[in-house]
């Protein structure tokens, strides 16, 4: 086991001596081509990132294909099963569903992907503080704490109430309750993140490497930057895909329950529930909804799971 | 108290086991009776709660005098006759009733019941400091006299043309003074014994109470007809939905009778298709309606927001907005979508009985787009090049709300695509129906706050004289902080020309003069926009097809005939 900490990752141009050493070898093996030979060695995760693109590409570039207008209403046409004119039918006010999904994946796919940025932003941010600056250490994990012990439902629901209105005058319905929701979102899920950047930042920042930047008097923010950030890039790729995952599920619930968005706005789980009466008239409107969501969350935990195993350097390789 | 229901119940049941032959109409002959209401019960006291659903658990406990049967004729309950100007029942004047009880009735504890107990229930609801919620009920009742223990005296202070508010109906029931004598006042909600487990004349008694989830009842030892009840057991179930709750009728047959199945009509039709049960709907006074906000809900008005203080509503209270909006709609295609049969088009918020109907709106009935979009081109709203039209910079965007049920959500989505079509745009939101109707004076999501542009709901009134429930639109029923945010006049809508009409109605005594003041009435409220009604709902229930003598009620508690409820073979 070589064991060399990642220098620095490959992103950062003066990495350490086994990225200068590399132009020198007769076979070009960049850190990154090993990350990714590790990353498609683990066939779960290339299926995932697959699908994931999949998804991604059916709700960017889907609207162009099937140009459809989900929101309007056609009640001639209710209740309709798959049939070339709607691939995934129509509910029960002639809406039809393909449209539907698309148009709620944007949003159910734009809210976990920002959602995770957020909570991944604050939950590194604590993380490395408390890691790393012990004054700040008990604070900051009480404080983490303290967030793991709210109750995500009533908190959301006096978030709402006490919010909806000053956001919506200021953004306009969706965008206002887009930013309500991914504020909510994030800021009630950075705190596996938090603790788990802690412990590795704790266990690095006594590595020889660390201390010989310390002893040559580099500063504590480019330490952090240079020498503890890359290092826990592990950890923090796994847990955002996880985010991405909690992010959609959460909305989901949240529709679900009738909150979020308004009740014609589609996203994945309010067709889902909206459906859930018509399940044995037009199994269509929950098959799909709830396929995507189920399809997103496995993928993206799969590739989560490559990621991890590709971009520690212990694993990578064997 | 529960320990002797039970041992009562036990008995029947030991008596049905001894195997004696199947009896026809025999006291607790059919076993148990399970109905389920999504909304479960929270107390068993109507005058304590407003609740539908509490009214109707109690019913099958407490009775009133008289109550209305399923064609909202008034009939003798717990009397021999219908007091009347023709029977010398009711006064000249008009300023009192006065009833004979029918003799020989037993309250379910075995004590008689006598004017006493009519006379305390009405002290028990007009104590000021009780919180009384049917009140209403009891509008100008000066006192209620005993004359002698079979005979009770209400007198009021005005002429009452139609006196059959008090103990008329299953809101107005009446309770047993020696149960509740000590829970007069402040003290009503502490005794929880007599709220849990009134003691009745009805059919059942209560044997097991859990709050919000369910009550089991057992049959009333002392009712009057010894071969009633038929059911040895009443399971009166709360939770779930409407769709769970025709389900567990309809197709699994889980369950006798489900109330409330605002469900869309292909579901409905659908579940009822595999035969367990029968859907069943009567048409009483409920009108799915969109009512207006007259005062301004801007959310920087703070406080003032949706009072007439904090000013009037920038285009809202333009007759032509509200007319072209009213235009713009196609009830037939709301009636298809969410309704089926429980649904008609109506045009007036007071569609029934049938005098009262004013037939001077039905240009409602017929959508008409282009006449819509002359209005508003005519009021001066220009179509913008976002296709929202606006007059001197207010842009016609409405925030429309209702509670969170699909109908109503299709019903709004619906509403949003005929309105975007004359200019008008809507943004949609639906509130938890626990919070919209829970009248907390905290939540701003209420609908007496209003904080929105038009809020969709149903209302009704009980029984048939449209009195009272035309006096919700005075002036002094607008909620506002000060009425801490209680009243029923929702659109804000004020005007001395109506509040005087509701006078002049409690003033009068002939029928056709009050049918007409009721007419005018409902055309005012309709050409002033207050109010845009929609559909006129008929309740919706099952029953499974093995209970017999279900008679479906608008007018009274759906609950008002179980005592003559079987179970066929």
């Amino acid at each position: 086991m070589t064991d060399q900490p990642i220098p620095a990752g490959g992103a950062t141009p003066a990495g350490g001596p086994a990225l200068v050493a590399a132009p020198a070898m007769p076979k070009h093996r960049s850190q990154w081509s090993d990350v990714w030979r590790q990353f498609a060695s683990h066939r779960g995760a290339l299926a995932g990132m697959a699908v994931f693109l999949f998804i991604i590409l059916l709700c960017t570039l889907g609207a162009f294909i099937h140009d459809v207008d989900p929101q309007k209403l056609d009640i001639r046409a209710k209740n309709q099963l798959m049939s070339w004119e709607h691939p995934l039918g129509t509910d029960n006010l002639g809406r039809d569903m393909l449209a539907q999904i698309i148009a709620g994946g944007q949003v159910s796919l734009a809210v976990g992907v920002t959602a995770m940025l957020l909570s991944l932003l604050v939950g590194t941010l604590i993380g490395v503080l408390s890691g790393y600056f012990r004054r700040l250490d008990g604070p900051l994990m009480r404080f983490t704490d303290l967030f793991l012990a709210l109750p995500l439902l009533p908190l959301l629901l006096v978030i709402i109430m006490l919010f909806r209105d000053m956001l919506r005058t200021a953004f306009g319905p969706e965008s206002g309750i887009f930013i309500l929701i991914v504020f909510v979102i994030g800021i009630t899920s950075w705190m596996q993140t938090a603790r788990i950047v802690r412990g590795d930042v704790l266990a690095l920042k006594e590595r020889e490497f660390v201390l010989a930047a310390k002893s040559i008097g580099t500063p504590s923010r480019r330490i952090i930057l240079r020498h503890i950030l890359p290092n826990v890039l592990s950890p923090i790729m796994v847990s955002a895909t996880l985010g991405v995952a909690n992010a959609i599920i959460t909305e989901s619930a949240l529709s679900f329950l009738g909150l979020g968005f308004p009740s014609d706005f589609p996203t994945w789980g309010r067709l889902l529930y909206d459906g859930a009466n018509f399940m044995t008239l037009t199994p269509d409107r929950v098959i799909w909804p709830g396929l995507a969501i189920s399809l997103t969350v496995l993928s993206v935990n799969y590739i989560g799971d490559g990621l991890r195993d590709a971009l520690d350097p212990r694993i990578r390789g064997r | 108290m529960k320990a002797t229901h039970k041992l009562l119940a036990g008995a029947c049941a030991a008596a049905l086991l001894a195997g004696a032959a199947p009896a026809q109409a025999e006291r607790g002959a059919d076993g148990q009776l399970n109905i389920i209401y999504w909304q479960a019960v929270s107390i068993l006291n109507p005058f304590l709660s407003g609740g539908t659903k509490d009214v109707e658990g109690s019913s099958l406990v407490l009775e009133p005098l008289a109550r209305y049967d399923e064609t909202g004729t008034m009939v003798p309950w717990l009397v021999d006759v219908i007091p009347s100007l023709e029977n010398g029942g009711v006064s000249e004047d008009l300023k009192s009733i006065t009833w004979k009880l029918k003799p020989g009735i037993k309250w379910s504890d075995g004590t008689d019941f006598t004017a006493e107990d009519v006379a305390f229930t009405a002290a028990y609801c007009m104590d000021e400091s009780g919180g009384c919620q049917q009140v209403a009920a009891f509008t100008d009742v000066e006192s209620v006299e005993v004359i002698d223990p079979l005979t009770v005296k209400v007198n009021f202070a005005v002429a009452k043309p139609f006196p059959y508010g008090p103990f008329v109906g299953a809101q107005s029931p009446i309770i047993q003074k020696a149960q509740f004598a000590d829970c007069m006042g402040a003290k009503a909600p502490e005794c929880t014994d007599a709220n849990f487990g009134p003691n009745g004349t009805g059919p059942y008694v209560v044997s097991e109470f859990k709050p919000n989830d369910v009550v089991v009842f057992a049959p009333n030892p002392h009712y009057r007809d010894a071969a009633k009840p038929a059911f040895s057991t009443v399971v009166f179930k709360g939770g779930g939905d409407a769709a769970a709750a025709a389900r567990s009728v309809l197709e699994t047959g889980e369950f006798d009778y489900a109330w409330n199945l605002q469900v869309e009509p292909e579901i409905l039709t659908q579940m009822a298709a595999a035969g367990k049960g029968t859907v069943v709907s009567a048409f009483g006074t409920s009108v799915e309606r969109i009512h207006t906000n007259f005062s301004n809900p801007d959310p920087a008005l703070g406080d003032a927001r949706s009072t007439l203080e904090g000013g009037k509503h920038p285009f809202l209270t333009d007759p032509a907005v509200t007319k072209a909006l009213s235009l713009a709609i196609d009830r037939e295609i709301l009636v298809e979508a969410g309704y089926g049969a429980a649904g008609q088009v109506t045009c007036n918020v007071l569609p029934a009985p049938e005098i009262y109907n004013s037939t001077n709106n039905d240009w409602c009935k017929t959508p008409d787009v282009d006449e819509a979009n002359r209005l508003l081109d005519e009021a001066g709203y220009e179509m913008g090049s976002d296709g929202v039209r606006a007059k001197d910079g207010v842009r016609l965007s409405i925030l429309f709300q209702t509670s969170t049920n699909s109908v109503r959500q299709g019903t709004q989505a619906l509403l949003k695509q005929m309105w975007q079509e004359i200019g008008v745009e809507t943004e949609l939101r639906n509130i938890s129906a626990s919070v919209f109707f829970g009248g907390d004076p905290s939540s701003p999501d209420t609908f007496q706050k209003f904080y929105a542009d038009l809020e969709m709901y149903t209302n009704n009134f009980d029984g048939t004289d449209p009195e009272a429930y035309m006096a919700s639109w005075r002036c002094s029923e607008i909620p506002s902080p000060k009425t801490n945010w209680l009243g029923a006049n929702m659109p804000r809508f004020c005007s001395e020309e109506y509040d005087a009409l509701v006078a002049e109605m409690a003033g009068t005594a002939e029928l056709e003069k009050r049918a007409e003041l009721a007419i005018k009435m409902n055309d005012m409220l309709m050409e002033s926009g207050a109010i845009i009604p929609l559909i006129h709902r008929g309740g919706v229930s099952a029953h499974a097809v093995t209970l017999e003598g279900v008679k479906m009620n608008e007018w009274d508690s759906e609950l008002w005939n179980i005592a003559d409820w079987t179970r066929a073979e």
